[in-house]
């Protein structure tokens, strides 16, 4: 369990000062997927390093395990941070050393026996998958290959949280996938609680649970990927879905548009069970207007779909208000746009 | 054959005295060297064991050292020299000024080399919740292993320059022979076979030096 109560965080570079974090507060729950999203220099890497202390936080605090982070002697905070794995952009594995050495150099810090360490480290190249390549340094591996030892020495400790700063950005999209699976069997196989930040989209969409929009040192949004997603209220949320989920009208049916002149346009987001030709029918065969879907595209977010539409309904003003009403109560997102 | 006044075992015996001197003051020098080294990485601003007081000692103390030429140094530490080995003519009174010369030298060079190491392995290890010693001994020095052995091989090569100039206290060697028959007497002879002793020495250990990085760095 990790909890963030009103963290800020300022950098002090001689007379001039960054408030990097302006009072972030968020809870992952053991078994979470917690992402954090936001663009470069929104505060995610100073957010994700005060969970295992590499940063104190200038005000506020970081619990972890139920446990306040500021009640610790160093010597105590160095056995915190041995249940708490970090895996990184780009990879920051000991180039001197095989993968085996690598995965191995957690115990190593704790003294395990060798007998221990070569249980531990066989089990862990098993699991991610690399037990041919105990004995190549990570010069000879793909960048992929390179992060599953990274993600097996986080493991190596048997933590409670695994902490991901951007792990999966300096990777090609099928590597991608194949870590983010990873990744999600991890939350699968241990009770553990997993904080992932990074700029990507996919990421999030693809395994998250949860989730925090981060902008300027705050998070603007956050909690269940679904809801957040399902209707984003912030602009830079918004932006963010706009990346998986295309909801852009072709330039065609725009030409069209503009030579038909004035008709209301609607922007109507679906999320699960409110799946959405019933509701279209309904509005249809209820309301003396004309629909015109524009545009629709469907997307899968946490095994619920997600639909997005673009219509244009015609008819007495009256009537469409009573129509867009009639969308609200079906449990359908319905905004009204000038143009598309 | 050229006229020459010195024997092939005047030769070798300079040859064992600069190997000696070599040695023995990489070996303390190092001995020395290696932990200040350590001590200007570690103790810096933003280090794992930040400390301002030792950082702004060491620091300029160091470069206080490595400006003094060897051959000064040489002379003005003369009654420290023969403090610690109570002479201050022969093989062994070289070998403190060598010593006292080549440390700041390979601290210089280890810091260096340490702080090329990937600043990411150090949060990795930071994060894993690594002792200060353990940073220094499992992070650290593995990963500037092959940097470390150039610094050797660097520092090798300064103090066979610097032996040269311990015929000044009597301290002998090829650069001694160099100076006292081949200059001095004129002996051609004994200049070529100097020069092209530390020639050889040099490249020599240059190249196993470069050698032995490649392989530390599996290339
Ligand atoms: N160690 C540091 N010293 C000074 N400023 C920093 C430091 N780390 C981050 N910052 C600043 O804090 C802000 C947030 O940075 P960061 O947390 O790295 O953002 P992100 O990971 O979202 O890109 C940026 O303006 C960055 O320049
Ligand atoms: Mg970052």
């Amino acid at each position: 369990m990790i909890e963030l109560v009103d963290v800020y965080k300022t950098y002090k570079r001689g007379e001039s000062s960054i408030e990097a974090l302006r009072g972030v507060s968020l809870r992952a729950e053991k078994g979470d997927i917690f992402g954090v999203i936001g663009y470069s220099g929104a505060g995610k890497s100073t957010l994700i390093r005060l969970v295992n202390y590499l940063e104190k936080p200038t005000k506020g605090q970081v619990i972890v395990e139920g446990q306040p982070l500021d009640q610790y002697s160093v010597h105590e905070l160095r056995n915190v941070k041995k249940k708490i794995g970090m895996i990184f952009q780009h990879f920051n594995l000991l180039e001197s050393k095989t993968v085996y050495d690598n995965i191995a150099i957690p115990l190593v810090l704790v003294k395990k026996s060798k007998s221990e360490i070569r249980q531990r480290v066989t089990e862990l190249l098993d699991f991610v998958g690399l037990s041919d390549k105990a004995g190549s340094y990570p010069k000879e591996l793909s960048g992929g290959q390179k992060q599953r030892v990274g993600i097996a020495r986080a493991l190596a400790g048997n933590p409670t949280i695994l902490l991901c700063d951007e792990a999966t950005s300096a990777l090609d999209p099928q590597t991608t996938q194949s870590i983010l699976a990873l990744l999600k069997r991890i939350s699968e196989t241990y009770p553990i609680t997993i904080l992932m930040i990074t700029h990507e989209m996919a990421v999030i969409q693809q395994i998250c649970n949860k989730v925090a929009v981060m902008e300027d040192g705050i998070i603007i949004e956050q909690g269940n990927v679904l809801d957040v997603f399902g209707s984003p209220r912030h602009e830079t949320t918004r932006n963010f879905v706009r990346t998986v989920i295309r909801n852009t009208v072709p330039s065609s049916v725009i030409q069209t548009l503009k030579a038909e002149g004035q008709r209301r346009l609607f922007k109507l987001e679906f999320i699960g069970q409110s799946a959405s030709e019933p509701v279209i029918n309904g509005l249809i065969r209820n309301y003396n207007v004309q629909v015109n879907i524009l545009f629709a595209n469907m997307t899968e977010i946490q095994a619920t779909t997600l639909g997005n539409m673009i219509i244009q309904l015609q008819g007495e003003d009256r009537v469409i208000d009573q129509a867009a009403r009639f969308l609200q109560d079906q449990g359908v997102y319905i905004e009204e746009v000038d143009s598309v | 054959m050229m006229d020459t006044t010195i024997t092939a075992d005047q030769i070798i015996k300079a040859l064992q005295e600069t190997l000696t001197m070599v040695g023995v003051s990489l070996l303390f020098g190092s001995l020395l060297g290696v932990p200040l080294g350590i001590l200007l990485v570690v103790g810096r601003p933003g280090g794992v064991i930040e400390s301002k007081l030792v950082y702004s000692i060491l620091n300029p103390v160091i470069n206080i050292v490595r400006s003094l030429p060897f051959i000064i140094l040489l002379v003005a530490i003369i009654p420290f020299t023969r403090f610690v080995v109570q002479t201050s003519i022969g093989t062994t009174a070289a070998i403190v000024p060598l010593v006292i010369y080549i440390a700041p030298y390979i601290a210089r060079l280890v810091e260096n080399s340490l702080l090329e190491v990937n600043p990411g392995i150090l949060e990795a290890a930071e994060s894993m919740g690594a002792t200060p010693f353990q940073v220094i001994w499992h992070f650290l020095l593995p990963e500037a292993f092959a940097s470390l052995i150039l610094t050797f091989t660097t520092a090798t090569i300064t103090l066979i320059g610097a032996t040269a100039m311990a015929g000044t206290v009597g301290g002998g060697g090829i650069g001694d022979l160099a100076i006292t028959y081949g200059y001095q007497r004129f002996d051609t002879f004994v200049m070529i076979v100097t020069v092209l002793i530390l020639l050889v020495l040099v490249q020599g250990i240059q190249s196993i030096g470069n050698r032995m990085g490649r392989k530390a760095r599996r290339e």
